[in-house]
Order: structure tokens, then sequence, then C-alpha cells
């Protein structure tokens, strides 16, 4: 049989492909309805955390930190409880990483304050001396996309239920709803809003006119999403 | 093996393509690992991330150091063997064919502009995220654009063959074609956010897939990429460079069966590894594990088909250092499908992953394995398709050397490295407390992290050799005639 393939491109290809096919139909098919439900206390990110999420995204802080805590006890100690499949539901895409050249930061909003990062994100060994992190001073000056991180939303609200303006169930028992601005004149009001929230607990002046100005520094945006992560 | 000097005397082969690509891959190569080795730099000296501000940090270049080594210099160099090794196993000449002639060459030319679009929109900070398919969707669609251009090659290749039988080569060159294409296109399915909304960026895109799916489906991208570029067309290389240049034919031509059809059976299966106690249901984990180890088969099938197909002529290892290339990438080729397996298991998967251990692992397949069989295969080609003596045998030893130096000072302080990581962060002291805080684990890899940028920089100065020993043959080589060509060992001025 396999002389004969061998001389028959077509049949060959046919059957390589065939074969090649053959695990990812039977592991990746199964999994798909049960993997994407949300558990209770997972809701869909703000506008704010959305952008933040892209300068993550930008920025590749990937490479380094994963977001994936593992079931073991040295790992539940050192950030907390174990991930669960639910909890990303709205990861798109999902950043769990390969590599942990810094610590995990699934659960970071839970240990870490706003001024700590942006003391840490401006100049990492002034608050962690010996860290190999990179400083990411450009995102003080740097200002977040708004108008793409509310196309993100839209998009992912239109095609794929994302629930948007829909009460969440929280872990207390209480329920929550995560607001979808109607169009993009509002849309920058919001993000502006959340902005001023956390910038109240910043130091950077530039940062402060900035968002005084009406723009949004990535920095913010940046940890308006790390303090999400929770 | 598929043919004989005498034969294909009347065949004049045309190597216009597989020169571009030739030097697309040492330029690649070159670039791609430069950048590797600058981050590698980086996270032993920290201080150069501030050198080209935000266009300067480990993270921004990260991405394009893997993009780099892994499309631009591996593809362009199963290209370039492509473009040589499928007219001569076919029999059948590029030249026969216009239509062929121009595919090949529009091939090369979007190939290539796809690669500095991806250099440049990933130094900007365009990029998915997913590993190895970070390009954003108008590149995933540039992409598919070459790829469909390299599957018409082939096939219009085959369709105008004289050789009916297709050499062992050829099976693996198609599947590589068959799974990257696969892959790729499900893995990068993405929803471009602009169409949906009309506004925002255009190049911006949302995975298809969530969280755990998305997981799912970029692990058995991830993995199979490592399949199907730095493996199948890797092993489409050997087979037919290695028993060109040592003379030899292929030790078993039914454990070549075996190995190939096993390879693409099993391979598919294996990419559950990099998933383990991790969110996707445990059984696939199990199966990511079993099915790693079973894989051992195939891959030192192949692998050792190809050293007994030196037996009785160990003797070459001494005389041609082109050999030795590629005895020693079969030889590691062995290792790291070995350590792979190893790192799969479930036990030790939680002690490595995460680690150093994994960037020492990849290093050791794609250097010593991959690396050494392009460089090698280049090697073998440059004197044929330039018609001219290799100008020194000398600086190809003395590459051989320091690059080998450099892949044992790479992978022993990442296999030190990483362990050492793993242990520190489950260790505890007699209160069950954990015993280091997570800088302490930082801190310790420093020496491990400038052995290994200096062990890569060693295989970059061999890099830079074997382009300055080719440009040279190009240069100024001895003109050779037909019967100084048709041989089997490489000619090369001492
Ligand atoms: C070169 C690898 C590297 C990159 C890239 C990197 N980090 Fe880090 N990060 C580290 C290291 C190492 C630490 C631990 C030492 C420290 O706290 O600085 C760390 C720590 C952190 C911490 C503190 C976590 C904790 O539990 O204490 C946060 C938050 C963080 N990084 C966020 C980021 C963000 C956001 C980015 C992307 C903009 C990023 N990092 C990019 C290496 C990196």
């Amino acid at each position: 049989m396999f002389h004969w393939l061998e001389q028959r491109p077509f049949f060959f290809t046919i059957g390589v492909f065939m074969v090649v096919a053959f695990a990812g139909l039977i592991e990746i098919l199964p999994n798909f309805a049960e993997a994407s439900r949300p558990v209770v206390g997972t809701k869909p990110y703000s506008i704010l955390e959305l952008a933040g999420r892209q300068v993550y995204i930008k920025d590749s802080c990937n490479a380094c930190h994963s977001q994936l805590i593992r079931p073991f006890k040295s790992e539940t100690d050192r950030y907390g409880m174990y991930s669960l499949s639910g909890e990303y539901a709205y990861d798109r895409p999902f950043l769990w990483g390969s590599k942990r050249t810094g610590p995990d930061l699934h659960r970071v909003g839970n240990y870490r304050t706003t001024d700590w990062h942006e003391n840490h994100m401006w100049e990492p060994t002034s608050v962690v001396p010996g860290s190999v992190m990179p400083s990411y001073k450009h995102m003080f000056s740097n200002t977040v996309d708004v108008e793409t991180a509310y196309a993100e939303m839209v998009a992912v609200n239109k095609v794929f239920n994302v629930p948007y303006n829909k009460p969440i169930k929280m872990k207390d028992g209480s329920t929550t709803t995560v607001k979808l601005p109607d169009s993009l004149d509002e849309a920058k009001q919001e993000i502006l809003k959340e902005a001023k929230e956390i910038v109240k607990d910043m130091k950077n002046q530039d940062v402060k006119d900035m968002v005084e100005k009406g723009e949004i520094p990535e920095i913010v945006a940046l940890i308006a999403y790390l303090n999400s992560l929770k | 093996m598929g043919e004989q000097s005498q034969q294909t005397a009347p065949i004049q082969y045309d190597y216009t393509v597989a020169k571009m690509f030739l030097v697309s891959t040492i330029l690649f190569g070159i670039i791609g690992m430069g950048i590797g080795v600058f981050i590698a730099f980086e996270l032993a000296f920290p201080e150069l991330n501030n050198l080209f501000g935000e266009f300067g940090t480990f993270s921004r270049l990260r991405p394009i150091h893997t993009n780099g080594v892994a499309f631009g210099f591996t593809l362009s160099g199963i290209f370039a063997t492509w473009y040589y090794v499928g007219q001569r196993v076919l029999k059948v000449s590029m030249a026969e064919s216009k239509f062929l002639m121009t595919v090949g060459k529009l091939h090369f030319w979007l190939y290539f502009i796809t690669i500095l679009l991806a250099v440049v929109t990933l130094l900007s900070g365009l990029t998915t995220s997913k590993e190895y398919a970070e390009l954003e969707w108008p590149l995933d669609i540039l992409v598919v654009g070459f790829m469909v251009l390299w599957g018409i090659s082939i096939f219009g290749l085959i369709g105008i063959r004289r050789e009916r039988t297709l050499y062992i080569s050829i099976w693996y060159y198609i599947a590589a074609f068959v799974a990257i294409s696969m892959l790729y296109v499900f893995n990068n399915m993405e929803l471009p956010t602009y169409f949906v909304t009309g506004m925002g960026s255009i190049m911006h895109s949302v995975s298809w897939y969530a969280g755990t799916n998305d997981a799912l489906v970029q692990w058995w991208y991830g993995h199979n990429a490592v399949a199907f570029v730095f493996t199948t067309p890797i092993i489409a290389i050997i087979y037919y460079f290695l028993p060109k240049e040592s003379g030899q034919a292929v030790y078993s031509y039914k454990l070549s069966l075996l190995s190939f059809w096993g390879l693409m059976f099993v391979y598919l299966w294996a990419g559950g590894h990099h998933l383990i106690y991790s969110t996707v249901p445990d059984w696939m984990q199990t199966m990511g594990s079993v099915f790693s180890v079973v894989l051992i088969l195939p891959s030192w099938g192949s692998a050792i088909n190809m050293l007994l197909t030196m037996k009785g002529e160990w003797n070459q290892l001494q005389s041609n250092p082109l050999i030795k290339f590629m005895v020693l990438a079969s030889t590691f080729y062995m290792l790291s499908t070995l350590e792979g397996p190893i790192q799969a298991i479930k036990s030790v998967n939680a002690l490595a992953h995460f680690t150093d251990w994994i960037p020492g692992h990849v290093h050791d397949g794609t250097l010593g394995w991959v690396g050494f069989m392009i460089i090698a295969g280049i090697y073998h080609m440059t004197p044929r398709v330039f018609k001219k003596e290799i100008y020194s045998k000398k600086l190809i030893e003395i590459q051989f050397w320091l690059q080998t130096t450099g892949i044992v000072l790479y992978f022993s302080s990442m296999w030190i490295a990483g362990i050492t990581q793993g242990m520190m962060w489950r260790a505890v002291d007699e209160y069950g407390n954990l015993s280091y805080s997570f800088i302490d684990t930082v801190e310790v890899l420093h020496p491990y992290y400038t052995m290994r940028a200096i062990g890569g920089a060693f295989y970059l100065v061999g890099l830079f050799i074997w382009a300055y020993n080719i440009y040279k043959t190009f240069k100024c080589g001895r003109e050779l005639s037909d019967k100084e060509i048709n041989v089997n060992a490489s000619p090369m001025a001492s």
C-alpha cells in the first residue's frame, strides 16, 4: 500500500491530511462547549480594563508572566486560589503565557495596589532590587486607542454574546452589570470616568495632567487591568 | 538515492529561486538570532532594555526573535532546499515550466515582504499575543498567500516529474505543507473588530476562541508548528543531503516508512503536554503525556536511520565538516526528542513548566538540529548552485566548533537554571512555608543567564562566518567544471 501511495501524490496527500487531522478532531471538538462557560463571579472587562489588556498584549507582558495558577500548594500559597476554566470565559485571546521569568499575575489584583504598580512599572528595580523586568516609562506618555477598545467591546458583544448590560452573578450572591456604552462619545466619557478613579491613587503629575485634559495614558489603563485580575 | 550523476547530466536544473531563498536564509538567520542574543543579554543585564525606548524591551523584541528564526530563517531554509532538492529528486527542471518559475519567484517576493512587514508590525506592538502566531490578521492572509504559492510549486513540480516514485524527502515536504497550512488557518481564526463595528484600528482583531478553548487550539498549533516547521521539513533536508554528501544509501527504507507514518499520526496528539495542570480536561493532559512518550519511537526511527546510513563510513566524520554538522544534528535531534517526552511526564512537567528548562529544550532542538541541518544543506548547495568551490574548509571547521560550544553552553546553563528555579519555587521551610520570595529565584539565575547569552553569541558568530564563507565562495571561489560538481563530498578549498 505504501509503495502504491508513493507513486500517487494526490492520494498520498489526502492520506497525510487525514492522519494529521485526526487528533485535532478527537481532542479539540468535544471540549468546546464545556470550557467556555463562565464561573460565578466572572464578569466581562470594562472599557478601561479592556484598553489596559490591549496594552498588556501590545507590550507582550505574557512573554515573562503567566496567568495560570496550577493546583499545587506551593502555587496557591504564593499566588492564591488555583485557576478555573470558567474564569477565562471572556479572555480573547487567552494570556496564560508559557514562561515565568516574572511571577504569575492571574490574581495580582488581590495583593498589589495602584501606587505599587505606578512605581514598579516606572522602574521595577526601585521597588524590587534585582528585578530583571524592563522599565516601561513610555506607558506614562503614550495614550491608549479608546476607539479600538470600544470596537472590541462592541464586536465581542455582537458576535460572541459577551454579556454586557446584563446582570451577572457575583460570589457573594449579589449581581452586577458591566455597561457597554451606546456610542463612541459615551465610551470616551465612560473611560475617562474610570481613569479618574485610578489616577486618584497615582502621583505622577504628567499622567494626572493628561487625564485632566481628557487623554488616557497607557499606564492608567494597564493598572486598571492589573487591578481587575483577582 | 533517487539519482545518479550520469543520469542527471542532461537535465539542467534552474536554481534561480533556490538562490533567492538561500540569501534570505542567511539574512533572516542573522537578524533573528542577533535579536535573540540581544534579548538574552537583556535578561542578564536588564539596563539594556532602555537602549531603544519602547522598541528595545525584552517583551517587544521577543516575538521578533521567535518569528524571525521560525518563519524567517527556518522557512527560508526549507524553501531554499525545496527549490533545490525538489527538482533533483523529481528529475525535472524549473526551467521547463515558465509557470512554475513565475510561481516560484512570486512565492519568494510575497514571502520576503511578509517577513519584513512582520518585523515592522511586531516592533510597533501589533501582535495577537499567541505564541508563534503573533502576526495580525492582514499578515496572516499574506502567510496563507505564500503557503498557497508553495503548494502550487510543490504539486506543480510533482505534476511534471519524470521520476514516478516520490523520494522520502518529498513525503516530508508534502506533510509540512499540508500540516502547516491546516494548523495556521485554524489557530489564526480571528475577528477583525473594525469590520464588525466600523471603528478603531483596522489591524486589530480578537481570537475566535475564548480562554481555555483558545489555549487548546493555540497549543495544538504551537506544538505542531514545532513538528511541521522544525521537524518534518528538516527530516526532508537530512534525507537528501546526508546520503548525497556521504555517498551512502539510506540505511533502511522500511524504517523511513515506519518513522514517517508514525510521526504523522502521533505528533498531533502531543500538544496537550503544554497544558499539563492547566484548566483543560485531565484526560487531554494525560493523552498529551502518553503520546509524547510514544513520539520517541518515530523520532528516533528517523535519527537512527540517518546515523546508520553512515555505517562503515565514520571516517568521513573526520575528513568532511559537513558530515560533522549533519551527524551532530541527528544526535541533537535524538537528545531533544528524548528530553521533550521527559518534560511531558506529569511529575517532571510540574517542575519544569514555566522555567528556563523549556527554552533550553527548544534551543538544543533548534540550534543543534534545525540550525545545523540548514547550515549544512546550504553549504552543500553552494558549490552546486554557484558552480564554485567553497571558499574555505577551515572556516567551516571553526564555525562548527564555535557553534557546538555555543549550544552546549546554552542548554547546560538553561537546564541548571530551570531546575534550580523550579526547585526554589516549591521549596518550603520547617514550618511548611515557602522558603523563597520570587525575586530570590530571579537573582540566582544571573550567572546562568550570562552564560546562555555568551553561548548564543558564539552561535551567532558562527552564522557570520557562514555568511562570510558563502559570500567569498560566490565572489572569488574557484570555478568548477560539471565533472567536479557531480561528486558526493562538496568541493571545498582548504
Ligand atoms: C523580562 C521579563 C519581564 C517582562 C517582559 C515583564 N515583567 Fe513583570 N516582572 C518580571 C520579574 C522578574 C518580576 C519579579 C520582580 C519584580 O517584582 O520586579 C516581575 C514582576 C511583576 C509584577 C509584580 C508581581 C508580584 O506578584 O509581585 C507585576 C505586576 C508585573 N511584573 C507586571 C508586568 C507587566 C504589566 C508587564 C508588561 C508591560 C511586565 N510585567 C513585563 C519580569 C518581566
